[in-house]
């Protein structure tokens, strides 16, 4: 029996199936590039988590004794009637009102963006004061999470790529590190690096006396106050990433396509990046997302250590004072903040792992 | 054939031809704690059990009681008296330290079991079920998942004056089954599809002994892990809140001695005997689940475990494990290479 | 038509594990140019073992012990297999001789379109090629397996599995090989899919003149489309012959066990009715 002999010459009669292409393999013109289903479900999974956030938010304080927060009305006799009003509702007091009712006012004041008024800050609106603050933790707690994150991934790729190699050390030393609380690193390095060595000042995000402003030196100086929360954020949540995905990376490197690609004759650092790692770090993405509630959780102990003027320490002084209308607000911009994080780390991904778009047939 | 089989067994086989030995649930869950029995494993459970020790023994072991005061010696670096020191106020720091495990230990595995129980209800039900019964469980999990925990704590926490300890472990429980669930939801819905359990479903078992004798064996190494990781966040959680101050400050653990120091500066002051060792033992601790986790995961997935030690094996035989090109060991061929 | 391609002299593969294991042992083979040399044999014969290894893509605990493998170059030149290292092995690869592998889910990287995947062969051992060049190529290629140029922008699990298999084959054709190592191409195929990717390969042989070894299990399918075929087992070549003298008159009892275990058409037991 010889070898199957083509017929090059002659077309088949009939077009055949496999020539013109089945239904599966006709190009839609204009398909879609964006993952359209995929972010519409995510989308309403963030709205939903959004109204269940907000909910509880309204069911806190009503579930808890009245008579502490009704002592703190009391106490404070400088607020105005709506302000007084609004408090009234966001602390659960209207008990006048039916349950639905005050749910519907609860909204509405959420709506309207009026969070009440701050008895800690001078009677001035939650909203102002929380908005002076989140810069502060968006850009420290934000900074500091990419970079660990793109030093934990890039670090566990090549130490997963690397096999046995004597960075496998790192893993056990960068988990050690990662099991330390946050608190307790941050105020070691503040014993070690602002006390003892003094090269870095202890606390706060600008020297004392300094108004905030666009000057070199102001920016100098956040840069100088910032750089031992940062490091210390970034030393303690390194650990878990660079687990995650050196992982990953053993999973990864043993299937076909890493092989096919180094049959290929594809350069190692090609193979590594562009085959083994682009892979391995589309799980990493999931799980960051899902840990960013962690990360808030982490910060906030941060800023009371080193006194950073964020949302957290703000949360911690608005506990100790019972100032619960900022208590809440700040809760319920944190949870939001966490919301939009995690939809950011979802559009990431879907755009970086082409499965998560329609597909044809 | 099935005469065979009579003869060879005792006559309760009297349906049909070979029938598989009965795997007994003691069996198959003392297959299901092989994940324990490495290194790593070992060791971070020998630490954890010198803590739980230690937290059982408090009152034996330590030499002072935590509140006796020694007017005499305050701030005092180690000495032969005092092994580490003590406090502002004269109190030993050792003694405290020995104390304040037990509130450690309690929290951390009361929340942890919590949080675990409701894991596997929840995880495991929502991973067998179909349908908008399993999205909605899962829709629930996700929403406790992205839900800031620290921050809910704290408001919760601040809203009683004095909180008692099964409560901080309540609370740090509710706030802390959702990943648990996740990841046991995930591994249930692959299980399902599993032959043995179509295999009993086809039988007509119960589903409770489904989910009970064939699915929670093999669910074992996932919960384990789950358990240990919650014990972690419960012990890192309730630390830190005792060293912000929402927990009350009258009970003992290894949070609390560090907010007393940081209040008396003795950071600023550098008085390390006091900071030090409560933060050492958090870390111990953190260490010690770490291993048992490692262990778990290695023994999960076993490509963890031998991808060093093999690499190193073959280093040891000349041989790169990473290198895309064979190597060539022949005694004839001149000029051997790579 | 029969000079040689690759001369394989007493080549010998061990895994290097407690204990050892000898996966090939001293195999001699003469490939000859522009011949479709097939490799049969039962699971873990070592076949696999063997087409890999005279590529050394085997990767440790795989130690070659013995024997030399020399590839006969088209332009007149032998090649040493085993004296090349580590780059100019990385150059030889794909360009001298490439690999169609099984197009399963896997064997594509799932993130990047497969124009992407066939245009870095080009950017990695055609250096000199600009973009727009690379992509005339990849569309050339896609025509030619009949994919069609537009698919190039599509992802691996976009396609089907009858056009996986052929993007695989695309790929091993880029740098127009002169020997391409074919492993189980059609096996996890359906039967109308795997008879039109054996006419492509036939088709694409005769066009392009490459020489074939076509490792599967599946003697049957050996015996249509081989020119020479070679049994193995447990490590050894048992028997090497031509297509018509296996069919015919197998010599090696091995080999006649094999002919008459797969079932005919027709209900008689054995594919040989002796």
């Amino acid at each position: 029996m010889t070898a199957v002999q083509p017929h090059p010459a002659e077309p088949s009669p009939t077009r055949d199936a496999l020539e013109v292409g089945t239904t599966a393999t006709t190009v839609a013109r204009g398909r879609s590039r964006v993952p359209w289903r995929f972010l519409a479900g995510r989308a309403g999974f963030y709205l939903f988590t959004l109204w269940a956030a907000i909910t509880i938010n309204f069911f806190l304080p009503r579930m808890m004794k009245g008579d502490a927060v009704d002592q703190y009305l009391s106490r404070n006799r400088n607020v105005s009637p709506e302000a007084a009003d609004a408090l009234r509702s966001l602390l659960g007091l209207d008990t006048d009102k039916s349950l639905l009712q005050q749910y519907v006012d609860y909204w509405g004041l959420l709506l309207r963006g009026d969070l009440g008024v701050s008895l800690l800050h001078g009677l001035r609106p939650v909203t102002e004061v929380i908005s002076q603050a989140l810069p502060w933790t968006v850009g420290l707690v934000g900074f500091a999470t990419v970079v660990s994150f793109a030093i934990g991934t890039i670090g566990g790729a090549v130490v997963g790529w690397r096999r046995g190699s004597r960075l496998d050390g790192l893993i056990p030393l960068t988990t050690f590190l990662s099991t330390i609380p946050y608190f307790w690193l941050g105020l070691l390095a503040i014993a070690l690096f602002s006390v003892t060595l003094g090269w870095f000042p202890i606390g706060k995000a600008y020297g004392v006396g300094m108004t905030p402003e666009w000057s070199a030196e102001f920016v100098g100086q956040v840069i100088h106050h910032g750089t031992l929360p940062a490091a210390t954020i970034v030393l303690a949540s390194l650990g878990g990433w660079m687990l995650g995905m050196r992982n990953m990376m053993l999973t990864v490197l043993d299937e076909d396509y890493v092989m096919v690609a180094q049959a290929k004759g594809m350069p190692n650092r090609r193979v590594l990046w562009r085959y083994a790692a682009r892979n391995a770090v589309l799980p990493q993405i999931q799980s960051f997302a899902l840990s960013i509630g962690f990360i808030v959780g982490g910060t906030i102990v941060m800023e009371m250590v080193f006194s950073y003027p964020g949302v957290g320490k703000l949360l911690l002084d608005a506990t100790n004072a019972k100032d619960y209308a900022l208590m809440q607000g700040v809760f319920l911009v944190i949870t939001l903040s966490v919301l939009v994080a995690n939809v950011l780390a979802d559009v990431a991904y879907a755009f970086l792992d082409p499965r998560t778009r329609q597909t044809e047939a | 054939m099935t005469t065979d089989l009579r003869t060879e067994q005792a006559p309760q086989v009297r349906t049909g031809p070979t029938a598989p030995p009965r795997v007994t649930v003691r069996a198959r869950l003392g297959s299901a704690f092989a994940m324990f029995r490495n290194r790593k494993s070992i060791t971070g459970l020998v630490i954890l059990g010198f803590f739980v020790l230690v937290a059982a023994l408090a009152d034996v072991l330590a030499p002072y009681s935590p509140t006796q005061v020694d007017h005499t010696a305050r701030f005092e670096p180690p000495s032969a008296e005092h092994w580490l020191g003590t406090t502002h106020l004269g109190e030993d720091v050792l003694s405290q330290v020995i104390h304040g495990t037990r509130g450690v230990i309690v929290v951390g595995f009361l929340a942890a079991i919590m949080a675990t129980i409701i894991a596997i209800v929840v995880g495991v039900v929502a991973g067998y079920l179909r349908g908008w019964r399993s999205e909605s469980l899962s829709a629930l999990t996700n929403v406790f998942l992205v839900i800031p925990g620290l921050p809910l704590i704290i408001i919760v926490a601040s809203m009683f004056e004095n909180p008692p300890l099964v409560l901080i472990a309540a609370v740090l429980g509710l706030t802390g089954w959702a990943w648990g669930a996740r990841v046991l939801r995930a591994q249930t819905m692959s299980l399902r599809n599993r032959d043995f359990v179509q295999a009993a479903r086809a039988n007509g078992e119960p589903l409770w002994r489904i989910i009970g004798h064939e699915m929670l064996p093999n669910l074992m190494a996932l919960i384990a892990a789950s358990f240990v990781g919650t014990v972690t966040a419960a012990i890192l959680g309730l630390t830190t809140l005792s060293y912000i101050g929402v927990i009350p400050v009258n009970t003992y653990n290894w949070g609390t001695i560090l907010n007393w120091a940081g209040a008396q500066g003795a950071f600023r002051q550098n008085q390390w005997w006091w900071f030090l060792p409560p933060g050492l033992c958090i870390a111990a601790i953190g260490v010690a689940l770490s291993l048992i986790n490692f262990g778990i995961d290695e023994y999960v997935n076993p490509r963890l475990r031998s991808a060093g030690e093999r690499a190193r094996a073959m280093r040891k035989r000349g041989l790169d494990v990473n290198d895309p090109v064979t190597a060539v060991r022949t005694t004839t061929s001149a000029g051997d290479d790579a | 038509m029969s000079d040689p391609l690759l001369s394989v002299r007493d080549f010998s593969v061990t895994y290097d594990v407690d204990p050892p294991v000898e996966a090939v042992k001293h195999v001699t083979l003469e490939l000859r140019r522009g011949e479709i040399l097939g490799l049969a044999g039962e699971s873990g014969c070592g076949k696999t073992t063997l087409a890999y290894g005279v590529q050394r893509l085997l990767k440790a605990p795989a130690v070659i012990t013995s024997g030399s493998v020399v590839f006969h170059d088209a332009s007149g030149e032998d090649v040493d297999v085993h004296r090349l290292d580590a780059e100019q092995m990385r150059r030889f690869r794909w360009d001298k001789v490439s690999m169609v592998f099984q197009g399963a889910m896997n064997a594509l990287n799932p993130v990047a379109p497969i124009g992407s995947q066939l245009e870095d062969v080009f950017e990695v051992h055609r250096p000199g090629m600009s973009r727009a060049q690379r992509r005339e190529a990849v569309a050339e290629l896609l025509e030619i397996v009949k994919v069609g140029r537009q698919r190039a922008r599509s992802f691996p699990h976009e396609l089907s599995g009858g056009m996986r298999q052929r993007v695989m084959i695309a790929m091993a054709l880029a740098l127009r090989p002169q020997l391409m190592v074919m492993d189980e191409p059609t096996t996890a195929l359906d039967v109308l899919v795997q008879r039109e990717i054996l006419r492509q390969i036939s088709q694409l042989r005769h066009e392009f003149g490459f020489t074939v070894v076509f490792i599967t299990h599946d003697l049957p399918l050996l015996l249509e489309i081989s020119d020479r075929i070679a049994i193995m087992r447990e490590g050894e070549i048992v028997e090497l012959a031509t297509a018509e003298q296996i069919w015919t008159a197998p010599r090696d009892e091995y080999t006649k066990t094999l002919l008459s275990s797969f079932p005919r058409l027709t209900g008689e037991r054995g594919v040989v009715a002796r």
